[in-house]
């Protein structure tokens, strides 16, 4: 498999055949992808706008990977899990959760420290890669607890050079656990393109781990769900992980504090932006009359509503009480603790107040 | 929003790196009495990092721009505000922005992230009471030091600003740190023009506390306001003096202010003083000279100029001395290279990005032209021509700018004959084009006006030998004598 990888519709609209992966969807299906693609490209800009304003200290954008996480959580069931790495908005828009608690994370105001069960979509991890030992530990957990839920991991192409990511290949190959490694090749690692970080297309690593990887136009909503579904019903079935490389691009800097024009050719980004996500979507639905004029407006108008209302929340985020920082450091009351607290009361007090 | 009072509306530069102290206002897209909205890019700005838009974060109507384009700008000014929509009266109902008397009130400044909530004149905040020990000064120009050596630094009350290094790459040592408190502690009372901030540190280095000071760790409720001035710890691990206490020396006669006139260097002139100083004192210089007939360069640009191929391009003398170079590079690619200090290295390149220094408004710009080596020379001389007028333009890129080989400067076109060029950091050498006119010159025997220039070559003797730049500037010659021989040398 080389190229772009498993694709169904290609960047023209048009729907491709595919021998092992099809995908047979309503055309209210397909309108809802596009609906939640669309809203996290506009959430996702919003943060990039609320960074710029120094309402945020940063913003990891997702712009250019909307299908690769779309398609792919809309595979997931209510009691699967997802453990994001940082630029899962989409993921953590189509789990269900509040965008604000992203948002708390990247103004400073919490530690994104959301509750982990209530959507099972857990917390975003900045430590490159680890969150896919975390995932390995919790899809074996499941397994053992005789539940059918599975596990999909996410992180990019730069976690790959990372010891943890190659830990939890093995691991989870030799235990069978029921994970879905799905790896979003946006092409850079930062400033590290791929031909630097890797000698061979990164989902044969797979094979040597011994288990089966695929790749998938990350563009493609369609091939990445219906691979993403295939997976999970492999690990549900107890055959184990899958690799999934979702190839697509980063359209946008690597956080608010890059500037990628330094290292990257525009031509390189023009040549992925006639491969866009949504676009290609849009002409299926226009084509095969599954949707109008009415439904593209009602769609930007719904995300100009989203973009408003987190504009608004961001902005009136309180500021932490200073004691949120001794909370979460055990689950029960410690005498360390309580004594750390008690100094920094002691030392605030030593603050004049300027009148 | 709709509160009566809400006048106008404040936008304070936010920090939109990780960490940037100040940023240049490149380019403003609105003026007063426009109207914008909410997420409207206003501005562009110039960090340390990149060129970004910034979108201002009200809806109304711009009352004012605080700063012209090319300010520089600390994190948390204000640069604009606007007037809410719903507020009566245009903008300038309002009087002039700087009129004397009682200012209006703003409201609702976003907070800045890092920042704290925007602090308001009359608000109350909290005062540290130990000195910020983060320097004042911007990332780049802190002293390199190890964390050990600052701390070491900052126990004996050592400004680090001013120790003067002696480790391997500039850093600052421990003995170093030591030997600069010896010497600021050392003759007691010594009235001499000790540096702020590291004076009135013996005590306090010794251990024992100033006369007066309050013990550390029995600041009493009461007692806190003379406990600031005076003891400087008060709490384990923040152990400094408080520089504020000893007043700066003020020597020498009365600054001549009346003579002189400060300009804030933009972000352009400063990193064009940090890499000029960088190239000047870090890589040795060598340059040569030569004195060339350049007549049949003159007639072979006269003919370009009238070639289809060449229609609507400028063809220029800088044309044909950069593809003379590039020809020079071709027969001697060593000196198309760098040298890693830190590896002990020579790296060769092998694509000549090709640099041509240009005055443009914001400073001087160094873009290249990328795999020059690779171009035609009608595609060359459309590069160079964009690249030129993108710079003057000010629209040059980073990346336009980055990757920088070799580079061409023509002082020529000032009516200089010739200098001693300084190389564009990290490349190996740099050609200076002199203007060009008629000299009295040796033609087949005979004394007669020609074309005449001097060509000056630096380069990094560290990589380059006399040899091998010689052999290029003497290539780089040849070719401009006789254009032929791109054909038949090449």
């Amino acid at each position: 498999m080389t190229g772009d990888g498993v694709r169904l519709l290609a960047p023209d609209g048009t729907r491709v055949p595919h021998p092992e992966h099809s995908i047979d969807l309503s055309p209210e299906e397909l309108r809802s992808l596009y609906r939640d693609m669309a809203l996290a490209r506009r959430f996702d800009a919003e943060g990039v706008t609320l960074q710029r304003q120094g309402e945020l200290g940063l913003w990891p954008s997702l712009l250019g990977q909307e299908a690769a996480q779309v398609g792919s959580v809309r595979a997931l069931r209510d009691d699967d899990h997802a453990f994001p790495s940082y630029r899962e908005h989409a993921v953590a828009l189509g789990r269900g959760m509040d965008p604000l608690a992203l948002l708390r994370l990247f103004r400073g105001v919490d530690h994104g420290d959301w509750d982990p069960a209530e959507h099972r979509f857990h917390l975003y991890t900045l430590v490159i890669g680890s969150q896919t030992l975390h995932a390995t530990g919790y899809a074996l957990g499941l397994a053992k607890d005789g539940s059918e839920s599975a596990v999909v991991a996410y992180f990019g192409d730069g976690a790959t050079a990372q010891g943890d990511v190659s830990e939890a290949f093995n691991f989870a190959a030799v235990y069978g656990a029921p994970v879905v490694f799905f790896c979003q090749n946006n092409q850079w690692a930062i400033s590290e393109s791929n031909e630097r970080q890797t000698r061979v297309p990164l989902h044969q690593r797979a094979r040597g781990f011994g288990f089966p990887g695929v790749r998938v136009d990350g563009n493609d909503v369609l091939a990445c769900l219906a691979v993403t579904r295939w997976a999970l019903e492999r690990a549900r079935r107890g055959e184990g992980p899958t690799l999934i490389e979702a190839f697509t691009y980063r359209m946008g800097a690597h956080t608010t504090s890059d500037d990628p024009s330094r290292y990257r050719d525009a031509a390189e980004v023009e040549s992925w932006r006639a491969k866009d996500p949504l676009l290609r979507l849009e002409r299926l639905l226009r084509a095969e009359g599954a949707s109008d004029d009415a439904f593209f407006a009602a769609t930007e108008a719904a995300g100009e509503e989203l973009a408003a209302r987190v504009r608004e929340g961001v902005r009136s985020m309180a500021a932490p009480g200073v004691h949120e920082l001794f909370d979460h450091v055990y689950a029960e009351p410690h005498a360390l603790v309580d004594e750390e607290r008690a100094a920094f009361d002691v030392y605030r007090a030593a603050f004049v107040q300027e009148g | 929003m709709t509160d009566t009072k809400v006048r106008y509306q404040e936008f304070r530069l936010p920090d939109v790196g990780e960490g940037l102290q100040d940023a240049e206002i490149v380019r403003w897209h609105v003026g007063a009495g426009d109207t914008v909205t909410d997420g409207q890019v206003v501005c562009e700005i110039e960090t340390a990092k990149a060129v970004v838009e910034l979108p201002v974060p009200f809806e109304g109507v711009v009352r004012e721009l605080r700063f012209p384009e090319g300010a520089t700008v600390d994190v948390g000014e204000v640069i604009i505000t606007v007037a809410p929509p719903d507020a009566a009266g245009p903008p300038d109902a309002a009087g002039p922005p700087d009129a004397a008397g009682p200012p209006e009130e703003p409201v609702r400044t976003p907070v800045l992230v890092g920042y704290g909530a925007a602090a308001a004149p009359t608000a109350r905040r909290p005062r540290r009471a130990a000195p910020a020990p983060a320097p004042a000064g911007r990332g780049a120009d802190r002293p390199r030091a190890k964390p050990p050596v600052r701390k070491l630094a900052r126990d004996l009350g050592v400004d680090l600003d001013r120790v003067r290094p002696s480790g391997p790459h500039g850093d600052v040592t421990r003995e170093d740190v030591r030997t600069a408190a010896a010497t600021s502690a050392g003759p007691a009372g010594a009235p001499g023009p000790a540096a702020p901030g590291s004076v009135a540190s013996g005590p306090a280095a010794s251990g024992s506390p100033a006369p007066g000071s309050v013990a550390p760790g029995s600041v009493a409720p009461g007692s806190v306001a003379s406990g600031f001035v005076a003891s400087g710890p008060v709490a384990p691990g923040l152990a400094a003096p408080a520089p504020a206490a000893s007043a700066p020396a003020a020597p020498g006669p009365v600054p001549a202010e009346a003579y002189e006139t400060r300009v804030p260097a933009t972000a352009v002139r400063r990193a064009t003083a940090r890499a000029m100083t960088a190239s000047a004192f870090g890589a040795p210089h060598v340059t040569e000279f030569v004195t060339v007939d350049v007549t049949r360069t003159m007639k072979l640009v006269e003919r370009l100029r009238k070639d289809p191929e060449f229609a609507g391009v400028r063809v220029s003398p800088l044309l044909l001395a950069v593809r003379a170079l590039l020809f020079a590079v071709r027969r001697h690619p060593e000196i198309n290279a760098s040298w890693d200090e830190e590896r002990q290295e020579i790296v060769l390149k092998h694509r000549v990005n090709l640099g041509v220094a240009a005055a443009t408004p914001r400073g001087l710009l160094v873009p290249n032209v990328k795999d020059a080596q690779s171009l035609t020379l009608p595609r060359l001389a459309a590069a160079l021509d964009g690249l030129v007028t993108t710079a003057r333009e000010g629209r040059t890129t980073p990346a336009d700018l980055a990757g920088g080989t070799l580079t061409v400067t023509n002082i020529g076109v000032f009516g200089i004959d010739t200098g001693t060029p300084i190389l564009n950091p990290g490349e190996a050498a740099i050609l200076a084009l002199g203007a060009i006119g008629p000299r009295p010159w040796v033609h087949r025997g005979r004394v007669v006006p020609r074309q005449v220039t001097t060509l000056a070559l630096s380069f990094d003797h560290r990589l380059v030998d006399g040899e091998l730049g010689s052999r290029v500037l003497a290539d780089v010659a040849a070719v401009l004598h006789d254009p032929r021989r791109l054909a038949t040398h090449g």
